[in-house]
């Protein structure tokens, strides 16, 4: 899979609370609507102007706090295409896998990659193109790369209980 | 090669020898959720099973915005209701109960060597009654449901090892900020931590919770203690089920050891907005505040309720300040009651409120206006935790919390 897109560069700790506030956790639930609140109370320009396919590349420790799984689905919603991070939250990591959602880990792209820039990722051979070079990033442990292939957990787990969809 | 607790309890789950590092597919002994669990049914429904796989396994608390605060709340808490009436899940504690990471225990679900998950991330809590216990996400607990079932990672484990006398006034919530002062939000990433030493084999049930609690906080997987004599009398006033006490062998391999000596330890606060951010509490002194939380499934148990009423009784709450309070649980408010505590507090100018997260997460009971500080014994102080980003929390001790309620502003009242 290659994935294109425009870069939005954030820091370290990125937490969940300001991905998706803790106050629309059991309110809002139509994709549309957490879509427009995505990163509210980090980047105000952000929900506006987010395109399909975009990058976010975090510091270190991306997603911690809350399990929340919005912090996640809320950033599909609104067309993010993958994230690139130094380290991730346990919970949030796993949130992205069981979502479908690339979080690669790449602490030499985070320093490369600037704001803003266009880059692209092919998940396949495992390699991130940008304006300061290539660099490359792990594969998923072979455990967990059948969830993340069928489209995240759900799926798999139809799959697996040989429910027909 | 000796084994560390988690690589025995979830080495046990599959019958064989596991090292860290390794990926397992368990099938957990406990699993918790709270008001996610409409989301988290679901989820179950589109999987396309009928039935929960084992209905005994599930603990399932409502207490994230408990009275419902509008309608969405509402349906919320009913389809919830409904869920667990069809699917039979008998452990089921509505609105009056208080807050899950108390409850739980409290009504016997948690007990030494079992393996629980929650979909939350403090069920890092459990750990503090040497379970193996950490947080997951709302699509794994639906497939918890529709399988028992979850994949999990063996973890390294990190040992924090502390020693010393706690000076008067303070506690384990001083301690765990100074841990995250010096660890950092990220150095426990994906580890469990074994908490143990001399304090912490002195402390009580309570106290040695605030450390599994916020263990999450430095972004751990687990953090868990063995059983001390005050847990194992706990244990048998609360719990009937059988349990095997699990702890780590002497030679097992542990990444890396911290050392705490809380002998000098001052006050210590968490400053806006990273829980890290910590400090002794005398650079922030004179800070001006507006409101005090008081509660959470961290810091509102009966000691910490003891050290608040000590605090403000026979006194006045400062004008310019809000205290709410916030019980963990039915249970503790009624022995709260019975000792005087609410009471005194009341009288100081408290005001009272019903067991449950109360703001702790921006849902209601206690939202902040702009620009307006509060001063919180919870566990987080990410911008826009209590439900307006244009504020600040400062998390702090019940005592430091006491003090600062009385004085109407962040006050060194160790000097
Ligand atoms: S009190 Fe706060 S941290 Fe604890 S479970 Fe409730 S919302 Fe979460």
């Amino acid at each position: 899979m290659k994935i294109k897109g425009r870069v939005w560069k954030y820091g370290d700790d990125v937490n969940t609370d300001v991905i998706f506030p803790g106050k629309y956790t059991y309110t809002l639930t139509d994709p549309k609507e957490m879509a427009k609140v995505a990163l509210e109370d980090l980047d105000a320009d952000f929900a506006e102007k987010v395109q399909k396919n975009d990058i976010i590349i975090g510091g270190k420790n991306f997603g911690c706090g809350s399990s929340r799984e919005q912090a996640v689905s809320c950033l599909v919603y609104a067309g993010v295409g993958a994230i690139i991070s130094k380290s991730y939250a346990r919970i949030f990591f796993r949130n992205c896998i069981n979502f479908g959602l690339p979080a690669l880990n790449a602490s030499d792209a985070v320093d490369g990659i600037e704001n803003g820039e266009i880059i692209e990722i092919d998940t396949e051979s495992g390699k991130i193109s940008c304006k300061a070079g290539v660099y490359s990033f792990p594969p998923l442990p072979k455990e967990v790369v059948g969830i993340f292939d069928a489209g995240g957990l759900i799926p798999y787990t139809k799959k697996q209980l040989g429910i027909k969809t | 090669m000796g084994k560390t607790l988690s690589e025995k309890i979830l080495g046990k789950k599959v019958n064989k020898d596991v090292v860290a590092g390794e990926i397992v597919e368990v099938e957990p002994d406990v699993a918790m959720s709270h008001d996610n669990t409409a989301a988290i049914s679901k989820s179950f429904y589109k999987i396309g099973v009928d039935k929960v796989f084992d209905p005994q396994k599930h603990v399932i608390i409502l207490d994230h915005c408990t009275p419902a605060a509008n309608s969405k709340f509402a349906q919320n808490h009913k389809d919830i209701r409904e869920f667990v009436t069809k699917q039979n899940i008998k452990n089921f504690y509505d609105i009056q109960h208080g807050v899950c990471h108390q409850v739980i225990h409290e009504k016997g679900h948690i007990y030494p060597g079992a393996l629980v998950v929650g979909s939350d991330s403090h069920s890092t809590s459990y750990g503090a009654f040497g379970a193996f216990s950490c947080g997951i996400g709302r699509s794994e607990m639906a497939v918890i449901m529709a399988r028992g079932k979850i994949w999990l990672k063996v973890p390294e484990t990190i040992k924090i090892y502390v020693k010393g006398k706690f000076p008067k006034g303070i506690s384990s919530k001083d301690l765990m900020l100074q841990i995250a002062r010096e660890i950092r939000a990220d150095g426990a990433l994906y580890k469990a931590i074994e908490f143990c030493g001399p304090t912490i084999d002195n402390m009580s049930v309570a106290s040695r919770f605030v450390l599994a609690n916020m263990a999450v906080e430095i972004g751990a997987k687990a953090g868990y203690m063995i059983p001390n004599q005050a847990t194992l009398d706990y244990l048998k006033k609360h719990t009937s089920r059988p349990y095997e006490i699990i702890e780590s062998d002497p030679d097992a391999t542990f990444e890396k050891t911290y050392t705490f000596d809380v002998s000098n330890l001052e006050p210590m606060v968490a400053k806006p907005h990273t829980v890290d951010n910590v400090s002794p509490i005398s650079e922030v002194a004179g800070t001006k505040i507006d409101q005090v939380f008081f509660g959470s499934c961290t810091n509102g148990r009966i000691e910490d309720f003891q050290v608040v009423s000590d605090v403000v009784k026979g006194k006045k709450i400062h004008p310019g300040v809000r205290m709410l309070v916030f019980p963990a649980s039915n249970t503790i408010y009624m022995e709260a009651l019975k000792q005087g505590f609410i009471q005194n507090l009341m009288e100081a100018g408290a005001v009272i409120m019903n067991p449950g997260c109360g703001p702790c997460m921006g849902n209601h009971e206690g939202i902040l206006a702009d620009n307006e500080v509060c001063v919180a014994t919870s566990n987080r102080n990410f911008k826009g935790r209590l439900g307006n980003k244009n504020s600040e929390v400062f998390l702090a001790s019940p005592r430091t919390a006491a003090e600062c309620a009385i004085a109407g502003k962040i006050v060194d009242w160790k000097k």
